[in-house]
């Protein structure tokens, strides 16, 4: 089963205007509104999310980025009143039409929580196989394997290895949060999420979640929710500055930091509200 | 790991993805069963109720004393009469204990004492019922000489003062500390604070609390067994037997006869309207939907059935 | 500068203290009355205690012909346990399906279907017991009891006995039902309190809506549906009127639970059934508190160990999640 990433040969309207032609995406929102009842938290966003890159999304409390990044795992399906509008393509297969089922396409975008939480009855080698098993992978040789995986990909595999059998919530607050990257990795996604993944975390921890970002994206599409601007500039290639649900900005890191085309992304970036 | 494993990965997920729907719709189908289930029960035993005694309805049957055993005549005034007495007197010993057990629990209620008063009032609200009424047997029929309407409402009593001190409590504390302290500030005292300010704010659920824990004993039927005993007569004095609804219905169903069963029927029938008009009275009523919700737990949990 | 607040000190003193002092007389009244409760039970079943001594707990005799007395309780509380396990294993079950399905489905479907669970707890034992006894027997018998019967009747112990209705199997079902909306109340705060998270992180990994229970949900409220169940236990122990009405009521040796379909007695049915009848002169009395005293022993201690299970399950992953 293979799949052909997203090819655009011309220039794209507003909200993302940078990518040029050839480039490819690997998932793509399409005027995506999302509200509450009668409260709008997201207004008409558009956003192209490049193949094995990192896009930051930041912006002030309360602007719907963390909202936004939920609705492109489907994760709004779960909460009472809320109503998702557009369109999320992964791989030119829309996420949200009605032939689509989500159990199956939910699995190709893994997400990590703002706070670690690993399933706390469960071992450390459990919880990473746990959606493995959800899928019905038995054969200890595969999950083995992928455990050594991810686990490695997530920087953890050294400090565990011995004991895997070990409770997950014996872990370090640092480390339960590699594991439940693991843990997303596990089940072989394609994008992944990250909301605020380090917000809970202390300065090393922090560094090392940090690495761990830049190493996955050599394989992964990572979008990663961020109230921490520096942090931005240090993992993202691309950011979008969201402001009261609507998307202002959304460029190379570097040039949005530096040379932002918006005022209000300027006194954002500039740290005059916050 | 290879581009190449990871799409093999990919293949083997896709594949029971249809069974494991088809699972999660099983699930929701025996889920919704249960509840039909219990709802099932409910309803039957509602319209039964209806149904069979509103035959035996009238104002004779209201008012009038039971007649001879099997002529289906006379009918359950002195039971109706009997229940709304004792459960009158229940609630005069018990709410007064009940409410300042409460004010003690949450105003005084950070000490060792106050936690094993706590404690051993869920204990002893678990107490099987017929064990307060042996309990109520030995220490005043026996005492007395005679069954009587003290023992009764004393055993209700019993029955009736934990629960309305964990309503009370719980009441209490959902009055915000601030009141508390703003009465404090303007020099007044404890009790004063207490009583004018924290109760009149908790005074819904409270108010809650006492009428579920009446609804409550009002069916309770086996303390009643050996403390009034039951009668054919109306009301005479606290110092004799009396009769009451739950003892009447029970009594009828040991009898043979089909107007005894009708009888009872329609003895329920009074019985199930005056503690169905309670419950839903007051969760509809008298507490607005912030106040249901967090009571709620907590009468789910304590209030519980009759035995 | 100093400054003195003065306050009316020595007056504050006296009636906030006959406060406190009667809050607290109130508040010890519970202590009180169970340690008397206690000391009455067990003085005045002292006589059968002093005469039987421990083969109370274990005799089968249920004679209370004077000169020939002979109490023993134990095929009251073999009828006590096994009504309630049985009423434990239909009821518990049905509970946390219900709590399953009240739990997560949205408020205005869940709120008016819970609030009609409850309900159930609100009609009095006594009419279950009328409705158990001339509405659902005569179904019960029919529809389940004889086909039982016929089918399995002569192979299967526990289907023997021309089914009439009162008996085990009837009172037990009726058991189950009373038990139901303490269980699934309990359940659903039980399965309420698992922090939201955990159903994300499960949902994440594309679980399905039965998967998540079974990786969140479950795992995660083990004790406390346990200590449901056994608070449920609890309930069905105490029970008394429905279960007179529908037990048959057998005494001595013939009580012992033998097929669903013989009639039984449990602790509370026996007191309820013989109390006034019986004379105080005798045993017969102090045998009936006995086997009360036997019975609140019971209830107490798994009572004890339901309030623990529940709240224990609260603490300890809140602590735990917390880190």
């Amino acid at each position: 089963m293979t799949t052909k990433p997203n090819t655009i040969k011309r220039q794209v309207s507003s909200s993302s205007n940078i990518l040029t032609e050839e480039d490819k995406f690997k998932m793509i929102a399409e005027n995506v509104t999302i509200s509450y009842g009668d409260k709008s938290a997201v207004n008409n966003v558009t956003m192209k999310f490049k193949e094995k890159s990192v896009t930051a999304l930041i912006g002030p409390s309360g602007c719907g980025k963390t909202t936004f990044l939920r609705c492109l795992n489907r994760m709004h399906d779960m909460t009472k009143n809320a109503k998702v509008e557009g369109k999320v393509m992964i791989d030119g297969i829309d996420l949200y039409s009605k032939e689509i089922d989500p159990i199956y396409h939910r699995r190709k975008v893994g997400m990590v929580f703002q706070k670690p939480n690993p399933f706390p009855t469960m071992s450390i080698f459990d919880n990473v196989t746990a959606g493995l098993r959800l899928n019905g992978v038995k054969d200890k040789k595969i999950l083995n394997e992928i455990v050594e995986d991810t686990l490695k990909m997530a920087y953890l595999w050294d400090e565990v290895k011995n004991d895997l059998k070990k409770p997950a919530i014996e872990l370090s607050g640092g480390q339960q949060q590699r594991l439940c990257i693991a843990r997303a990795l596990a089940i072989q996604p394609e994008v992944l999420l990250m909301d605020e993944p380090a917000s809970a975390l202390d300065p090393i921890a922090t560094q090392k979640i940090e690495e761990t970002i830049t190493e996955l994206k050599k394989e992964f599409t990572i979008i990663i929710v961020t109230h921490n601007m520096q942090q931005a500039v240090r993992v993202s290639d691309y950011t979008g500055f969201m402001y009261l649900g609507d998307l202002v900005e959304f460029r190379e890191t570097k040039k949005l930091f530096t040379d932002p085309k918006n005022e209000l992304t300027a006194k954002y970036v500039q740290g005059q509200f916050g | 790991m290879s581009i190449n494993k990871r799409q093999q990965y990919r293949t083997l997920f896709k594949q029971n993805v249809e069974r494991r729907l088809f699972v999660d719709k099983i699930v929701r189908l025996i889920v919704i069963s249960c509840v039909v289930t219990a709802i099932i029960p409910l309803g039957s035993i509602l319209v039964e109720v209806f149904k069979n005694g509103i035959a035996a309805i009238s104002i004779e049957f209201l008012t009038e004393v039971p007649g001879s055993i099997g002529s289906g005549d006379g009918g359950i005034g002195p039971a109706i009469q009997g229940t709304l007495i004792v459960i009158g007197m229940a609630s005069i010993i018990g709410v007064p204990i009940g409410v300042l057990s409460g004010i003690f629990l949450s105003e005084f209620g950070d000490n060792k004492l106050a936690k094993s008063v706590r404690f051993f009032n869920d204990v002893f609200m678990e107490f099987p019922s017929i064990l307060l009424g042996i309990f109520a047997f030995l220490v005043i029929v026996l005492v007395l000489g005679h069954f009587s309407v003290w023992a009764g409402a004393f055993a209700l009593a019993l029955i009736m003062f934990p629960i309305v001190a964990r309503t009370t409590e719980e009441s209490l504390k959902m009055v915000p500390v601030t009141y508390r302290e703003a009465g404090m500030a303007l020099g007044l005292r404890h009790w004063v604070v207490t009583i004018r300010i924290v109760i009149a704010a908790a005074k819904n659920g409270m108010v809650t609390g006492v009428l579920l824990s009446v609804a409550r004993i009002g069916g309770e039927t086996a303390p009643l067994i050996m403390t009034i005993l039951g009668s054919s007569l109306f009301f005479n004095n606290f110092d004799t037997p009396m009769d009451a609804l739950p003892l009447r219905i029970w009594r009828l169903s040991l009898l043979p006869y089909d107007s005894a069963q009708l009888q009872g029927w329609g003895a329920a029938l009074v019985l199930i309207l005056i503690i169905l008009a309670i419950n839903i009275g007051v969760r509809t009523l008298v507490l607005n939907k912030n106040d249901t919700y967090r009571f709620g737990k907590m009468i789910k949990e304590k209030i519980g059935g009759t035995k | 500068m100093e400054k003195k607040l003065v306050t009316p000190h020595k007056q504050k003193i006296n009636s906030d203290q006959i406060f406190k002092i009667g809050a607290t007389i109130a508040g010890t009244f519970v202590l009180a009355i169970i340690v008397l409760m206690v000391y009455q039970l067990i003085s005045e079943s002292y006589p059968i205690w002093e005469e039987e001594g421990l083969s109370f707990v274990v005799g089968t005799d249920w004679n209370a012909v004077e000169g020939r007395e002979s109490f023993g309780a134990l095929p009251y509380i073999l009828g006590t346990l096994t009504t309630a396990a049985l009423a434990m294993a239909i009821g518990v079950p049905l509970s946390i399906g219900i709590a399953m399905f009240v739990s997560d489905a949205p408020p205005k479907i869940g709120a008016p279907l819970g609030f009609l669970v409850e309900l159930l707890a609100a009609v009095p034992s006594v009419i279950y017991g009328l409705w158990g006894l001339y509405v659902f027997r005569e179904y019960f018998i029919d529809y389940i009891e004889k086909p039982l019967h016929s089918a399995f009747g002569d192979n299967v112990w526990f289907f023997s006995g021309t089914p009439f209705g009162l008996d085990i199997f009837t009172a037990s079902i009726i058991l189950a039902i009373m038990i139901i909306p303490t269980v699934s109340a309990v359940s659903r705060e039980v399965m309420k309190a698992v922090p939201q998270q955990q159903k994300e992180a499960a949902y994440m990994l594309g679980a399905t809506k039965w998967e998540m229970f079974k990786l969140a949900i479950f795992p995660y409220s083990k004790t406390g549906l346990i200590g449901a169940s056994i608070l449920g236990l609890g309930r069905a122990v105490g029970e008394t009127m429905a279960v007179t009405m529908l037990i048959g009521n057998a005494t001595g040796a013939s009580a012992i639970p033998s097929s669903l379909f013989k009639p039984s007695q449990t602790m509370s049915s026996i007191i309820a059934n013989e109390f006034v009848e019986a004379s105080p002169a005798g045993l017969h009395l102090p045998a009936l508190i006995g086997t009360g005293l036997i019975l609140l022993g019971i209830a107490i201690c798994i009572n004890i160990v339901a309030h623990i299970l529940v709240t224990r399950m609260l603490k300890v992953k809140e602590g735990a999640i917390n880190n």
